[in-house]
């Protein structure tokens, strides 16, 4: 047994009175969970605290909180970690973020979460009539990438941390764009590149996702929603060759070419570059990209007066030594039918020294 | 210590202030560096999101070109991204033998080939001086202790998350390592909300509103928290909160004017040297306000 502090936002909408922190004290052996403690404090202290929650085993993905300023299950966090990560000793708990609050921890799952999850359709759009009197068959093999999408809980802790949500609240989100590789990776579906062109043509799709491991670092179940928005940008430019307006297919494109041709980057270049491959005064540009050059432009003048980069610099790439070889390993791994991919999610951390670890193709190809 | 160095490509093109400043201040803690001159580009998640076995193929022959540096510790990057990007490759490499044979294909013609190795590692500056050097040790170097200097620590995504795959299971202070440099070096390290959020570099040219509006957020809490100048260990993190600065003022709807350093050259200003010569004549936002602190410092001494 241990005493531990537990400092809770609460917050009731019916009172008309701004949030406030009230510290609470619970006893408790370590190995228990956070809430165990908070539901601890319902018991003993205050039963008019509010707390979303069912299985305790972090299955029902009702616990969403915030401990120490992390996205995270209550029931998935022991109480004595908690008060190691946490400062001065007392662990703060806080509704989740970037959704509004109902009471105390329980926020609105529906006026984010779930309308989120409904613009992605997330059900399956079959391409053809089941078979008569029967089922779709697949093989098991196939599901296999999609496997790491489906475990999601949809406990919306990812959402809670998602740091592109923070400043545009009108992002699709990490959730819901999970859940929509779910079906872009599903053999069934017949909707493969329409919800692609879907997802890359909204300027709040799959690239305003700022890349920050956010939703990879809290998510329960591992399901990296990050990663399931990676796949969906390399769908969407590599099999699909999909031209969005927001130039993420210019992005991806233009940098790939460019390590490809110089071995490293070249910013001056990348920008320029990502238009297309084409001429710029011809037009022969991707889509939005005059626009974003007009807008570059301050920036890049910036960099020629604080004398960060000199006029030659910007035209010029540095030639490094022996870049043909990193040309060689571009065309052997280019030109080959399948992808060679490890995914750890399936094959599991340092399983990989057995036999049969790798998983070839990972079923995409 | 001798060590294979990887200075990145932001470093040599944007940065070069950052490359430079790595050169002044490596002597001055007895680090020889090995530079990678024949390396590529460590793909910054991008050439990851392309293809995975070529991303994974290229930081391989990275890692085995520092692995073949002759009495080198490890190896050494300067960029949060750099340090990311590699960690996750290597964690795929280093989880199965047959992905490694299928990957060391490639990097065979060159007679390279990436062993798994325990104690073989890839450290970013930030981890080094913290891990390899130690902050007593660095503590002992200081010439000019930075006091009286409000420093806010920026990370960068790359070296905080994922805690699983970026060592923190051993070194579990990984993410307080910035405070703990900033003030072993005798600076005030600013508490604010955006330490260790996104910078928003990564999608500057496909989402430029979601991208600036978290750089001028980010620098925003700096100034209310009172920070003379922010610090961080990434260059991308550097090209929007510094180079982008003037633009993300507008985005966030106020003034910004806040310098943001390289973590090489908080420490070269510590350990004595000039800030010319750490090129910091060479940022977007003016660091004359820090340059005469530090003059007042070095009159003080």
């Amino acid at each position: 047994m241990a005493d531990y502090t537990l400092k809770i936002r609460r917050f009731d909408p019916e009172s008309g009175e701004p949030a406030y922190w009230v510290d609470y004290g619970v006893e408790l052996p370590p190995e228990r969970s956070v809430l165990d403690g908070i539901l601890q404090i319902k018991d003993r202290e205050d039963a008019s605290l509010a707390i979303r929650c069912s299985c305790r085993a972090a299955i029902c993905g009702s616990c969403g909180v915030r401990i120490n300023g992390k996205s995270a299950l209550a029931c998935n966090t022991r109480i004595g970690d908690a008060a190691e990560r946490s400062r001065n000793g007392s662990i703060t708990i806080e509704p989740m973020g970037n959704m509004p609050v109902v009471k105390d921890l329980i926020t609105d799952m529906e006026a984010v979460h779930w309308k989120k999850v409904r613009r992605v359709v997330p059900w399956l759009l079959p391409a053809e009539d089941p078979p008569e009197n029967s089922e779709y068959i697949v093989p098991a093999e196939a599901m296999l990438d999609v496997t790491q999408a489906m475990a999601c809980i949809h406990c919306g802790v990812c959402v809670s941390a998602c740091l592109s949500l923070e400043v545009d609240p009108e992002f699709i989100g990490p959730a819901a764009l999970a859940k929509a590789y779910r079906f872009v990776g599903d053999p069934r579906d017949g909707e493969h590149e329409g919800r692609l062109r879907d997802l890359a043509a909204d300027p709040h799709g799959i690239y305003d996702c700022t890349h920050c491991f956010a939703c990879v670092e809290v998510c329960p179940k591992d399901v990296a929603p990050m990663d399931q928005i990676m796949r969906l940008r390399r769908r969407a430019t590599g099999d699909h060759e999909i031209k969005d307006d927001n130039n993420g297919y210019g992005h991806e494109k233009a940098f790939v070419s460019l390590v490809e041709k110089y071995g490293t980057l070249h910013e001056a270049q990348l920008l320029p570059r990502s238009f297309g491959q084409g001429s710029l005064v011809r037009g022969q540009t991707e889509p939005g990209a005059v626009k974003q050059l007009v807008e570059s432009l301050p920036t890049a003048l910036r960099g020629l007066k604080s004398g960060k980069v000199s006029p030659k610099k910007a035209l010029i790439h540095p030639k490094l030594p022996d870049q043909k070889q990193v040309r060689r390993i571009f065309k052997e791994i280019e030109s080959k039918d399948e992808r060679l991919e490890l995914n750890l999610y399936i094959v599991g951390e340092n399983a990989g020294d057995e036999e049969g670890a790798m998983a070839e193709g990972s079923g995409e190809t | 210590m001798k060590l294979a160095y990887w200075p990145g490509c932001v470093s040599r093109g944007f940065t070069p202030e950052l490359h430079g400043s790595v050169a002044k201040v490596a002597p001055l803690l007895d680090l020889e560096l090995v530079e990678l001159d024949r390396a590529s580009c460590c793909g910054a998640g991008v050439v990851a999101e392309h293809n995975q076995e070529l991303v994974d193929s290229l930081n391989a022959r990275t890692f085995a070109m520092a692995q073949a540096v002759d009495g080198a510790a490890g190896m050494m990057n300067i960029c949060s991204t750099c340090q990311g990007a590699q960690s996750e490759c290597q964690e795929r490499l280093d989880a199965s033998s047959e992905y490694r044979r299928g990957v060391n294909i490639h990097l065979k013609p060159e007679n390279l080939s990436y062993e798994r190795q325990d104690g073989w590692w890839n450290k970013n500056f930030m981890w080094l001086l913290v891990e390899e050097i130690g902050l007593d040790a660095l503590r002992d170097k200081v010439k000019r202790p930075l006091e009286g200097l409000r420093i806010a620590p920026f990370y960068g995504c790359y070296v905080v998350r994922p805690t699983k795959r970026l060592g923190f299971a051993d070194h579990p202070e990984r993410d307080q390592y910035l405070d703990q440099i900033i003030e072993a070096l005798g600076g005030e390290a600013v508490d604010y909300a955006g330490a260790r959020k996104c910078c928003g570099f990564p999608v500057i040219t496909m989402n430029r509103t979601t991208s600036l509006r978290q750089a001028g957020r980010h620098l925003a809490d700096a100034i209310d928290a009172g920070a003379d100048c922010l610090v961080t260990p990434c260059p991308l993190c550097h090209l929007n909160l510094d180079m982008q600065q003037p633009a993300a003022a507008s985005f966030v709807e106020r003034d910004l004017d806040v310098p943001v350093l390289h973590l090489p050259q908080m420490v070269g200003l510590a350990l004595g040297l000039d800030p010319k010569e750490l090129g910091m004549t060479k940022h977007v936002v003016s660091t004359k306000d820090v340059q005469r602190k530090i003059a007042q410092l070095a009159a003080a001494a």
